[in-house]
């Protein structure tokens, strides 16, 4: 596992990371390395997109031809990249404030358009870079530095909006579950169509100096004890999951792919040669 | 669906009646736009409109975005590929985008944004003309940054300046505004469309070296780095953060300023090149008018009244606003009595001039602003007065 990395790591490091000891970034950054390595994509085939936040540094660390971009505009600008060049493999690293508030409204069009792009949100609830404001996955009652009395606005439940936005691939995982999670960023790649993977990541040092959820040891075990498989509480009613995670693949179907249809459309443009003949 | 036709005349050029919209995407086509990335505005909604009727007939890309501010991002990504990119708006639109703008600016990405000027602020006048965002195009993006802005006057123009947008945005990557007026965007006048072998197209520079030598942005002699696509083998990262010549973020105080010197210098060293002017009439004139935009037809025609009257009056147009013509104004203002910046604001380019002029000679600003053209009767009723 430790020469995988290394062979993705950018040939002049460029460390000390940016992340905190104990946060989770790290983890899914691997996972990510291991994914494009399982399915043998060369480096020239990837392209990486981020945004603003701690995770949208991530692209900084890997060998790949790599956007860093404005903050909640990944996905358009990887929208970009692989609608004008659809050989690319494109994987957005995006975080939950720059995926699903400033970056929302690109996040359900992304989902519509089914574009083929990977998304991974590392989820860590909260604005980390910025000090701790709540984001749109924070729970209710949380605090953070814009939340002194608790936030009273609700969570968004990442995978149950992607599927219903139109995702072709939907899944969730934790970094305490690095294993699933590599194996649905693979998935997620390997998928035509926009594939959104809700990445769970504790932030031991900024939530967890609003909330005392304890060092990153005690966060990565409170992951696994709130972890739950989706086929087994499937049955049960939303308010018996409130403290849990559910894990699992919430969409994984083939509607028609944005690139490719695009690519029948001018062939049929093409055809019709509207301009090509002056009288 | 397209509201025009296209004929040939006798040398095989297409030629029309079109909108400058319309006539926008013809000549992009020709530039060798192949991806446009849009929202929809009024008044530069037919370009987007054409772009996505005729780009894919020629294996090109459109695509409406969800935002304005998708759209302009969109267009960075493409370019990123080694395509050449276009995007079109107006005055709210313009505004959302420049964040990225910035973002193209910092990072060399050559694109093209056509700006349709509408009344402003805010949503303002939609249907109507102005030209308030002459400084929105220059300094609508946040910190120091290099742009060029170029304003046609008729649909011809429309066609020239935007070909000459994309060879400019392509031979300095960067950011390159066609600062369109819903005047000249929505008024139709016979074109005829060049021939490709009639132009010359400018394609970046790409890398002479082999990828593990390359550096994104490294200093050239003529501090205009090469360009590698996404996807060639070249690997590197692009960041908004301010970077060193690999692309990777940086807080050391010389390479700083060193990028940010270098961005500057590779358009302020080549204004010759750059920046244009057209001239009505300067050599013998007592009183010159200055404008652009469609605009300067108002005060052509006023000039043609002018001078039947013995009047000795010049027209001179900016075809390049941004970086602005401050060698041209300076010479100017020495020579003529009186000098009058027409534009329809209530007084943006005014300021430059007289910046320009170094408090040397006379110069008034003749302005409308209610949403309608200035005629050229006006434009020499103010001249008289003033």
């Amino acid at each position: 596992m430790k020469d995988v990395i290394h062979k993705y790591l950018r040939p002049k490091k460029k460390f000390p990371h940016v992340w905190c000891p104990g946060c989770g970034n790290g983890i899914i950054l691997g996972a990510v390395a291991r994914a494009v390595d399982s399915i043998g994509l060369s480096k020239d085939e990837v392209v990486l997109v981020s945004g603003i936040g701690c995770s949208s540094r991530a692209p900084v660390y890997l060998d790949f031809a790599s956007l860093h971009g404005t903050h909640g505009r990944a996905l358009a600008f990887a929208t970009g990249i692989k609608f004008a060049n659809p050989e690319l493999t494109v994987i957005v690293l995006s975080g939950d404030g720059d995926g699903l508030a400033i970056g929302g409204n690109h996040f359900i069009h992304a989902c519509r358009r089914n574009i083929d792009l990977t998304l991974i949100i590392f989820n860590n609830n909260i604005y980390g870079m910025t000090g701790g404001q709540y984001s749109p996955t924070m729970s209710t009652g949380a605090y953070g530095a814009t939340a002194p009395y608790g936030n009273i606005e609700r969570p968004f439940d990442v995978c149950s909006l992607a599927a219903s936005a139109g995702a072709n691939f939907v899944a969730r995982a934790t970094v305490s579950h690095v294993f699933l999670l590599e194996k649905y960023i693979k998935q997620g790649i390997l998928k035509k169509g926009f594939s959104v993977i809700d990445a769970v990541t504790p932030c031991p040092s900024i939530y967890s100096f609003f909330n005392k959820t304890g060092n990153a040891v005690m966060m990565m075990k409170a992951l696994r004890e709130k972890a739950v498989m989706l086929e087994r509480v499937a049955a049960e009613p939303d308010e018996n999951l409130k403290d849990k995670i559910v894990m699992g693949i919430f969409a994984d179907r083939n509607y028609k792919e944005y690139t490719q249809a695009y690519n029948e459309l001018i062939e049929k443009a093409k055809r019709s040669k509207k301009d090509e003949e002056p009288l | 669906m397209l509201f025009y036709r296209l004929y040939k005349d006798e040398k095989g050029r297409k030629v029309g009646f079109l909108q400058g919209n319309e006539a926008c995407v013809e000549a992009a086509i020709i530039a060798g736009v192949r991806f446009f990335a849009g929202y929809p505005i009024t008044p530069s909604s037919e370009i987007a409109a054409v772009a996505s009727e005729k780009l894919p007939a020629y294996g090109g890309k459109f695509i409406q975005m969800e935002d304005e501010i998708s759209a302009m991002a969109a267009c960075i990504g493409a370019s990123m590929t080694g395509v050449k990119v276009m995007t079109a708006t107006s005055g709210p639109g313009f505004s959302l985008k420049q964040e990225n703008i910035g973002y193209a600016a910092l990072n060399e990405v050559p694109c093209v944004i056509v700006n349709v000027q509408r009344a402003g602020p805010s949503t303002g006048l939609p249907t109507q003309i102005s030209q308030g965002d002459v400084m929105q195009a220059r300094w609508g993006t946040h910190g120091d940054h290099p742009i060029i802005v170029l304003s046609p006057s008729s649909v011809e123009e429309v066609v020239e300046f935007t070909i000459e947008a994309v060879n400019l945005s392509e031979k300095y990557r960067n950011p390159v505004i066609l600062l369109m007026d819903e005047t000249v965007a929505h008024m139709r006048e016979r074109v005829t469309l060049p021939l490709e072998s009639e132009v010359t197209l400018i394609n970046r520079k790409s890398p002479e070296v082999p990828p593990h030598e390359y550096k994104p942005f490294q200093a050239t002699s003529d501090d205009i780095p090469a360009f590698a696509p996404f996807g060639s083998g070249y690997r590197y990262n692009i960041t908004g953060l301010i970077h060193d010549e690999s692309g990777f973020p940086t807080t050391n105080t010389e390479e700083v300023v060193m990028l940010l010197e270098r961005i500057h210098r590779k358009i302020y060293n080549n204004l010759n090149d750059i920046v244009k002017v057209k001239k009505f009439n300067i050599e013998d004139a007592d009183m010159v008018l200055i404008s652009f935009g469609s605009t300067v037809r108002g005060c052509l025609g006023a000039m043609e009244i002018a001078r039947a009257q013995g009047i000795k009056l010049g027209v001179l147009q900016l075809v390049t606003i941004w970086p602005f013509p401050e060698k041209v104004i300076e010479e100017l203002v020495e020579k003529v009595k009186k000098v009058f910046v027409v534009e329809l604001n209530m007084g943006q380019l005014i300021f430059e001039v007289q910046r320009a002029s170094k408090g040397k000679g006379k110069i008034f600003g003749i302005n409308k602003y209610n949403g309608w053209s200035i005629t050229p009767q006006e434009i020499l009723k103010k001249v008289m007065e003033l």
